[in-house]
């Protein structure tokens, strides 16, 4: 599929976001915590909304007009993220809270299933802990081994170390296609290479990719891939998880309850088909109807442009914050290999109090450790800044955000 | 919360913090975090006759969080246990000068929860909410 490049308006992009008419202690809104969440277009607000106002039913099993309603633009929203990430089946959608749940459903499901005693499994040190907790408590019960993929100088994942810990023992790889703290875009379609020689499944967390990229799973080959929607402009609750049909077949079910099963008698539950399976209990329907307008929000502007406008406005806040003395920034310095999540440090000032003067001046960046504690003893830092950019900042924004440095700079006599 | 807080005091004590360190034999010996960001704080009490005699406090943090355990140091040295007891949120912030807001107050306020801590430990009693609480 070509993508055709327009030049997109990002002021008219802008007028889509109500939030970003706001005022922060009377200074307009700079908002660069994206990699948290992402703001929201009005109208993904105003679809939800609709069905709040209009077609409010549970989906599936009712029979009158509005269920039928609700249920279409539910399974609606399936298939649109079914396209979104280049699927072959709208089945291998199973709808989640968030890239958490589906991690932590593969744990639960495959995972303790196929994972035993000596097996290993492969993570990367700049995962989120949402990609290594699950996998802990699984090693853990199971007495497997985790080993990870280390970052080389230049912010990649070794080579070496990706074709030498992947091996005979391993089941399965569980790497992130962008990294929320160092930015870093993973050669994941390699990996799946490696890890399928070697017997093994590749789990991709799609969480700071899909919002900014065009992500093609069937291409990557991946086993599995978690998604968050509200990193891309949904509402918070509603996630995805895709997974090879093969697999989500052969896999024991997560929860038990409604919606996942055909019949239940005293003598025990006959189980639904894919997707179904995997989704017990009333799902969020509101929040899913939310992904799919979001979906069609970012098709219409086009991912490839979204990714194009992110590494020109991340070019150019590298630029001019290596223009900063005594600001360090993490990850690679080409931004070839990055989306547009900037970690950094400032001199001594510490992470929280750096953000603390930004919100003085109406700016939004997140400090911490970024649930990525691992990546941070391995980098040596007790705690980054992170500036992460989305489809609707600016360049002007990044000049306020550099002068607002200065003035950190100033109060803290560096 | 108005970056006023960083003026000269605080950060005199974020970058030449007093009684950093460690005790010959401590007595009491206690670590916290606060959950939120991470920041973390030991302090180590030597204790005379009901007294603080001495500590050391070490940890690494925000500015806010840091500057406060140190400046708490200095206030708690010589004082009674019953009177590190009674300490509360409004003596740290006529220590800082200014109400760092609701999310930093947390970080302002660790540096008192672990000195309390220790000092509810070293007599056997157990921790009250007000201390939970703090942070």
């Amino acid at each position: 599929m070509v993508e055709k490049l327009a030049a997109i308006d990002v002021q008219k992009i802008r007028e889509d976001f109500p939030i970003l008419k706001r005022q922060i202690n009377g200074k307009p809104l700079i908002y660069f915590d994206n990699a948290a969440t992402s703001q929201k277009p009005n109208i993904v607000i105003e679809t939800v909304d609709k069905y709040y106002r209009q077609y409010n039913a549970n989906i599936h099993r009712g029979i009158h007009k509005l269920a039928e309603e609700a249920t279409l633009a539910y399974e609606e929203t399936r298939e649109k993220v079914a396209k979104f990430i280049n699927a072959k089946r709208t089945e291998e959608m199973i709808f989640v809270r968030n890239a958490t749940e589906a991690i932590n459903l593969v744990t639960w499901t495959w995972g303790r299933a196929n994972v035993g005693e000596r097996d290993k499994i492969v993570l990367t040190i700049m995962e989120h802990h949402s990609d290594i907790v699950p996998w802990q408590l699984l090693a853990q019960e199971k007495g497997a081994e985790i080993e990870f993929i280390k970052t080389g100088d230049d912010g990649l994942l070794r080579q070496d170390e990706i074709h030498s810990l992947i091996d005979s023992r391993t089941k399965i790889v569980c790497v992130c296609q962008a990294s929320n703290v160092l930015g870093t875009i993973n050669p994941v379609k390699e990996i799946a290479r490696v890890a399928h020689r070697n017997g093994a499944l590749l789990l991709v967390d799609g969480a700071q990719s899909a919002p900014h990229m065009r992500v093609d799973v069937r291409d990557i080959d991946c086993d599995f891939m978690a998604i968050s929607g509200h990193k891309m402009m949904a509402p918070t609750g509603i996630g995805v998880l895709y997974g090879k049909r093969e697999h989500l077949e052969r896999m024991p079910p997560f929860q038990g309850g409604g919606e996942m099963i055909k019949e239940v008698h005293t003598s025990g539950p006959l189980l639904k088909d894919l997707p179904y399976k995997y989704e017990a209990g009333t799902p969020d329907i509101g929040g899913s109807i939310g992904l799919g307008a979001a979906i069609d929000y970012l098709n219409k502007i086009g991912m490839q442009n979204v990714h194009e406008h992110e590494k020109d406005i991340t070019r150019y806040a590298l630029g001019r914050m290596s223009e900063v003395k005594g600001l360090v920034t993490y990850g690679p310095k080409d931004v070839e290999h990055r989306v547009g999540v900037i970690a950094f440090n400032l001199g001594d000032i510490h992470a929280h109090d750096l953000a603390s003067i930004m919100d003085e001046e109406g700016i939004a960046i997140r400090s911490g450790h970024h649930c990525a504690q691992p990546l941070m003893e391995f980098l040596d830092i007790p705690a980054a800044s992170r500036a992460s950019f989305y489809i609707y900042n600016t360049k002007e924004e990044v000049d306020v955000f550099i002068k607002a440095l200065e003035k950190a700079r100033k109060l803290f006599n560096l | 919360m108005s970056s006023d807080i960083y003026k000269e005091i605080i950060l005199d004590y974020y970058r030449n913090p007093r009684n950093f360190g460690d005790l010959p034999n401590p007595d009491v010996r206690v670590k916290d975090s606060n959950p939120l960001c991470g920041d973390v704080v030991e302090m180590q009490l030597k204790i005379r006759d009901g007294k603080v005699e001495d500590l050391r406090f070490k940890g690494n943090g925000c500015a806010i969080s840091q500057a406060s355990a140190s400046m708490l140091t200095e206030v708690v040295k010589g004082k009674t246990l019953e009177e590190v007891k009674a300490l509360g949120k409004p003596d740290v912030l006529s220590l800082l000068g200014i109400d760092p807001g609701p999310t930093r107050i947390k970080c302002a306020l660790l540096g008192l929860k672990v000195i309390k801590l220790g000092v509810y430990g070293y007599l056997g009693q157990a921790i009250t909410e007000e201390v939970k609480q703090l942070v």
